[in-house]
């Protein structure tokens, strides 16, 4: 695993869609068996690129999310290594019970790819915000729950979930994104990522949560407080090692998710923390709300999703300690 | 071999997959056995003569495919894997006990010959079309059979399927829709009717539909596959109409979805299968 953090909170020029795309057009090449089933949304993330370059192995399932789940069991049987692709609320909230029981169940490593997580959703507004979707595939035993920061991470853990033979879920930001990595930034599954270290408290957060944290760390560094941040892009298999080792050191945690709260990162975190080592844990993230319809900037600003907001929890939970 | 012939030992087949399927619910006492007999001729007729399958390489890539989506037919499939050959009979007395590889809707980790897992209705459509994709993705000449029950039609994601399969013209797949006329809670016709009837949906769908008449009589389901055969660049359904509890004295009348009958309606319906298989050899 070597990366290169950027981290200047500039928001990068190309859309983050193009590091799923970008991957699976150089696997594809590569592997005659990898495929990738949509459901009427090629548009929106750019996979029409790849139905261009393999017709045969990219196939439009229509506006039936069902339907396009149980494809992608059904190929994975005749050897095929399947992504399928909707809006996150479809992919998880609409075809759970297929990717459940016709997939993970049946033993059928399929790679369910949900873009526009969480407020990224923005002016598709609360039918389509899913905060709850990490927490439906972390209930599916064995199954790896990923939600990546930016482009460089989209494509790298596009590739290891694509060779990794398990029932996976990644979330997809599709278009403007912060930079976080450098290009060819690698990342192992289940590893999280060691951005600053610090001694008074560890933030650990993934996705659009990821920059907000390198943010926060700024802010507490002028206040002349230490923090460690963490990147977990992995929600399942969780980095259990590096949760314990950090909150050894730092006596006090501060999880950070584009996800409710009541089930997601920080209750995940917190389970590992409670069994073993008991430190005061903070959590940003989604107050067991529905999404609404907005701009991503007012979205995050409403439901707490903010470098200011992680840097009030850092201090919460150091006064705590 | 003769046709008639043929037929006669499908006849035979079909009965023994009834006895043994009879017997493995039998053991426990209680079952999904409306649904697993309407469909033994059907599976007689795959198994006995249609499929291309190796009972030692149960995942031969060319192999036919067999998914039973309605999934609580699981002992009509056990019986008729293990006469085939798959695993021996005795191992599908284990149905349903603690740690089995025969639980009551088919899965395909457990149960050698069991393609695709099944058990959430409508489920099993979807993942056999997937693999019928796939055989044709990578260009072999193999079929996909699926069977559906009528009261499992009124999941949408069959319907879903069912314009999957034929805007990519999936001609390596049949569709058996067991139209048995019941579901659990009743007359397919009282709780949830098919508007112009199953055969006519698939059609407005675009499928080939053949009906056959007796979907209980093995020379009419052979004849139906047969012509499914020869129908290009469109998937083919096949409507059985048979009888919930077909041959079964306890279930045949009221086609119940499950039964739990006391022992004696059990040693008379396995007594009354037996007599029957006696009688069908014997023709």
């Amino acid at each position: 695993m070597s990366f290169t953090l950027i981290g200047k909170h500039e928001k990068d020029s190309r859309a983050n869609r193009d590091g799923y795309v970008n991957a699976m057009l150089e696997m594809m090449e590569a592997d005659p068996t990898i495929m990738h089933v949509d459901c009427d949304l090629e548009g929106c993330i750019n996979t029409g690129k790849l139905a261009k370059a393999f017709p045969e192995r990219t196939i439009n399932a229509g506006i039936a999310e069902a339907n396009a789940m149980g494809i992608g069991a059904g190929l994975c049987a005749t050897g095929k290594n399947v992504w399928v692709h909707s809006f996150g609320c479809f992919a998880s909230r609409r075809a759970f019970d297929q990717a459940f029981m016709s997939c993970a169940y049946a033993k059928l490593p399929v790679h369910v790819l949900g873009s526009d997580p969480g407020v990224c959703a923005a002016y598709n507004g609360g039918t389509h915000m899913p905060f709850e979707d990490c927490a439906l595939y972390l209930s599916v035993p064995g199954s790896v729950v990923v939600d990546p920061a930016d482009m460089a991470q989209t494509y790298a853990l596009t590739k290891a979930i694509t060779a990794s033979g398990k029932f996976s879920y990644m979330r997809l930001i599709r278009k403007g994104f912060t930079t976080v990595y450098a290009d060819g930034s690698e990342f192992e599954l289940g590893k999280g990522v060691v951005l600053k270290e610090g001694k008074d408290v560890t933030i650990i957060a993934s996705g659009i949560m990821v920059d907000e944290a390198l943010k926060a760390e700024e802010t507490l560094a002028a206040e002349g407080i230490s923090a460690k941040v963490i990147d977990m892009h992995t929600w399942k298999p969780l980095d259990e090692e590096l949760i314990l080792a950090s909150a050894k050191e730092t006596g006090c945690v501060v999880t950070a998710e584009n996800h409710n709260v009541t089930c997601g990162l920080g209750s995940a975190i917190t389970r590992v923390l409670a069994k073993n080592c008991p430190v005061p844990v903070e959590m940003v993230g989604v107050e067991d709300r529905f999404g609404q319809v907005g701009a991503e900037s007012f979205l995050r600003e409403e439901y707490g999703l903010t470098a200011a907001h992680i840097v009030e929890a850092a201090k919460a939970a150091i006064a705590r300690k | 071999m003769q046709k008639a012939e043929k037929m006669k030992e499908l006849r035979v087949f079909a009965q023994e997959i009834r006895v043994e399927a009879l017997k493995t619910i039998g053991s426990l006492g209680f079952g999904h056995v409306g649904g697993s007999m309407s469909v033994v001729e059907a599976l007689a007729v795959l198994y006995g003569e249609v499929m291309k399958v190796d009972p030692k390489n149960p995942r031969w890539e060319d192999r036919d495919w067999c998914v039973m989506s309605k999934g609580h037919a699981g002992p009509a499939m056990y019986a008729t894997l293990a006469l085939k050959g798959f695993y021996p009979i005795e191992n599908a007395y284990t149905l349903n006990q603690p740690h089995t590889n025969f639980p009551s809707h088919t899965d395909r980790t457990k149960t050698p010959g069991v393609d695709l897992t099944t058990g959430s209705l409508g489920q099993g459509m979807s993942s056999a079309i997937g693999a019928a994709l796939g055989n044709k993705v990578d260009g072999r000449d193999n079929h996909v059979f699926v069977f559906v029950g009528d009261g499992e039609c009124d999941e949408g994601q069959v319907w879903e399927g069912a314009q999957f399969a034929a805007h990519y013209k999936l001609d390596n797949l049949v569709c058996f829709v067991d139209n048995n006329k019941m579901q659990l809670d009743g007359a397919v016709e009282k709780v949830m009717s098919h508007g112009k009837g199953i055969g006519a949906k698939f059609d407005a769908f675009g499928w080939n539909v053949i009906d056959v008449a007796d979907g209980n009589d093995v020379e009419q389901i052979y004849d139906a596959v047969m012509a499914a055969y020869d129908c290009k660049g469109q998937p083919t359904c096949i409507v059985l109409n048979t009888k919930k509890g077909k041959g079964c004295t306890f279930a045949e009348p009221s086609g119940a979805h499950s039964s739990q009958p006391n022992a004696e309606q059990w040693a008379e319906a396995i007594a009354a299968a037996e007599a029957e298989l006696a009688a069908v050899k014997a023709q």
